[in-house]
């Protein structure tokens, strides 16, 4: 017992000397005060500039495949690589069947068409093209309900790719593993576009506005099995 | 308030299965597991642990021989209506994870937003929802085999019977094809209608006249489990049977089987 006392006693004492030197002066507030303009300043370029940088992973497509120079190739637009089938899945990103007529052999001397067909082509193994768009396992997306039945432009949701003539670089969060396209490229949630961000409040503002129909008991929005499987 | 509500002139989808005709054989659990990526363990003798979305239940008159009859009842979840959509385990979701949808009738259950607390697990009557105590472990290769219209589980999250809404999904798809505005009953029915060999279950609209079920659910010999709840389920049952109907809910010896709504 009367050891523990002793030893707060001897505590106490150094804590009030160390104060009595340390009595801040004139200088030394300036000094704390330019210390914490500094920290400040370091954490909100961390925080604004170089964490989004290290949150995302950039990846390079295996290919980069230009679409504005192929959209005057193919004979059906679009719909020659991208198409609804008609049980209304959509067939997504080309397989090599939609590329073998014209690259079994290397047409011009783009070294990214050599690439293609050495690496991919020649070996029969699809290209693993990194999907901007690609929503979590839990969601149900379905392209004819949106292109087909709603005569929607694919610009609306996937801005200008079928019209540009390289692939952009893929960022890919590190913690969550979706694609910076669905998560929006602005961290403060601030969106130009309507294809800046497709997160599920995207989907449903877009919904609320064509009118439909509002099923959910829980949050009087839509359903939640409409867009979720 | 009539018990039985309906939604207007929305959807409102449900089943009618015919306990006469139920031989027990399974085949609707074995169908749902594989349309739905249910996950099983190697050990499945601890029921607590496994998951079955339909379960067949084997109910017994307990009368001595000559008199012993059984009879098999097939479970899957009974999405309640409830009071305006207020079915037992939406009601107590803290997490909008479970809800109930007016323009199907079908109780959602979205599986990321579900963080485990179990209470609908302990709100509903009839077992139908079940907890994934363990991340589902595939047989080596047989990640193949799972379909890419359903969403696997996780460790830590309640799940149960959806009606198969990726197969109504599916259907509202091939109709904007097609450019037609509605579908049709044939195009949208559930994995363990299809695979029941004896017809025993009728799947369809319960608001559409068109649809067989509008019209097996009048019959005097439909019933629905604990109807007395309240809870107001879309699944009826069909029985010839007194005893069977009467073991639809908890009656005293004095007490006739209620009549439905
Ligand atoms: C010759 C085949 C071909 C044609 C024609 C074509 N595309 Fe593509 N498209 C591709 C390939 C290959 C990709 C790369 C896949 C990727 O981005 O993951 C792609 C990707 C896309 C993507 C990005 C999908 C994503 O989220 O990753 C969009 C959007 C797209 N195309 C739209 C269009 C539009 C609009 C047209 C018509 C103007 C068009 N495409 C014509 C082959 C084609
Ligand atoms: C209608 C015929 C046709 C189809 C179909 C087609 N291509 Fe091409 N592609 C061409 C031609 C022609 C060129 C131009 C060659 C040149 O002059 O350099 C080309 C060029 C390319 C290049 C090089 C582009 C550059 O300038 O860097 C790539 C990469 C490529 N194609 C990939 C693909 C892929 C992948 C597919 C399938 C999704 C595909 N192509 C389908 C005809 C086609
Ligand atoms: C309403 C918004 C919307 C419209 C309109 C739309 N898309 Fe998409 N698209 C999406 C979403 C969301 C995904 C991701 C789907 C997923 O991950 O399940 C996607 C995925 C894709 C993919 C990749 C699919 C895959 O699985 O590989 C391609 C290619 C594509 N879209 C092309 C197009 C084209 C071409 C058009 C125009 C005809 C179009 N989209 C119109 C929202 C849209
Ligand atoms: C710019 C507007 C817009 C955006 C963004 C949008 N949708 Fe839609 N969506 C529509 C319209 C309009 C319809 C109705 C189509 C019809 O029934 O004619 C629709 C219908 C649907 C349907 C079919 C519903 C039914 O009744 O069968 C699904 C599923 C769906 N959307 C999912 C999504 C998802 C998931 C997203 C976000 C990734 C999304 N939508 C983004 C406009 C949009
Ligand atoms: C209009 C379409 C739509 C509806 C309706 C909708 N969702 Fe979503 N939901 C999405 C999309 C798209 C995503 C993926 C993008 C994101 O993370 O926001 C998503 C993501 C989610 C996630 C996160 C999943 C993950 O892996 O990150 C949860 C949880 C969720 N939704 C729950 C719900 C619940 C609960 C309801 C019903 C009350 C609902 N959603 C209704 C479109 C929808």
């Amino acid at each position: 017992m009367s050891n523990s006392d002793d030893r707060t006693q001897t505590v106490s004492g150094k804590a009030a000397e160390a104060s009595s030197t340390d009595k801040p002066d004139g200088s030394s507030r300036g000094i704390i005060v330019l210390c914490f303009c500094i920290g400040l300043v370091v954490s909100l370029v961390f925080g604004w500039v170089v964490f989004p940088k290290l949150l995302y992973s950039r990846k390079q497509q295996p290919i980069d495949f230009n679409h504005n120079l192929h959209a005057g190739l193919v004979s059906n637009g679009c719909e020659s690589c991208h198409f609804l089938r008609d049980d209304g899945t959509y067939s997504g990103t080309p397989k090599l069947a939609q590329c073998i007529d014209c690259h079994q052999d290397v047409q011009g001397n783009s070294p990214e068409e050599a690439k293609f067909v050495e690496q991919y082509v020649k070996k029969g193994i699809e290209v693993p093209w990194l999907v901007y768009a690609r929503q979590p396992d839990c969601v149900f997306f379905s392209h004819a309900a949106h292109v087909k039945a709603a005569k929607m432009d694919c610009v609306t949701c996937h801005g200008d790719i079928g019209d540009s003539e390289h692939l952009k670089v893929y960022e890919q969060n590190r913690i969550s593993g979706y694609s910076r396209d669905v998560e929006g490229a602005s961290l403060i949630g601030f969106k130009k576009h309507t294809w800046d961000r497709m997160k599920m409040d995207d989907c449903s503002e877009c919904h609320q506005k064509q009118k439909a129909v509002m099923g959910s008991v829980q949050t009087q929005k839509e359903g939640c099995f409409v867009c979720h499987k | 308030m009539k018990a039985e509500e309906n939604h207007g002139n929305t959807k409102k989808f449900g089943m009618v299965i015919d306990l006469d005709v139920c031989t027990g054989c399974g085949s609707c659990m074995v169908a749902c597991m594989a349309e739905n990526n249910v996950p099983f363990r190697k050990d499945e003798s601890d029921k607590l642990k496994s998951i079955t979305w339909m379960r067949v239940y084997k109910l017994s008159n307990g009368k001595p021989y000559p008199e012993t009859d059984i009879c098999y009842l097939p479970r899957p979840c009974q999405h309640c209506e409830g009071h305006e959509g207020h079915s037992p385990c939406v009601s107590v979701c803290p997490a909008t994870a479970t809800d109930y949808d007016m323009q199907t009738g079908i109780v959602s259950q979205i599986y990321t937003r579900c963080f485990g607390c179990r209470y609908c697990m302990a709100a509903c009557p009839y077992h139908a929802r079940y907890f994934n105590w363990y991340d589902p472990v595939w047989p080596k290769g047989m990640e193949k085999y799972l379909n890419p219209d359903v969403s696997v589980r996780m460790r830590g999250v309640v799940e149960k019977c959806s009606f198969c809404i990726q197969r109504y999904q599916a259907a509202k798809n091939r109709a904007f094809m097609e450019g037609k505005a509605d579908i049709e009953e044939g195009d949208y029915q559930t994995a363990c209608t299809q695979a029941c060999p004896a017809g025993a279950i009728t799947f369809g609209d319960l608001n559409n006249p068109a649809h067989a079920v509008y019209k097996l659910k009048k019959q005097p010999n439909a019933f629905r489990l604990l109807e007395r709840l309240g809870t107001n389920p879309k699944i009826y049952y069909l029985s010839s049977r007194e005893w069977v109907r009467r073991a639809g809910d908890n009656y005293l010896k004095n007490e006739g089987p209620a009549k439905i709504g």
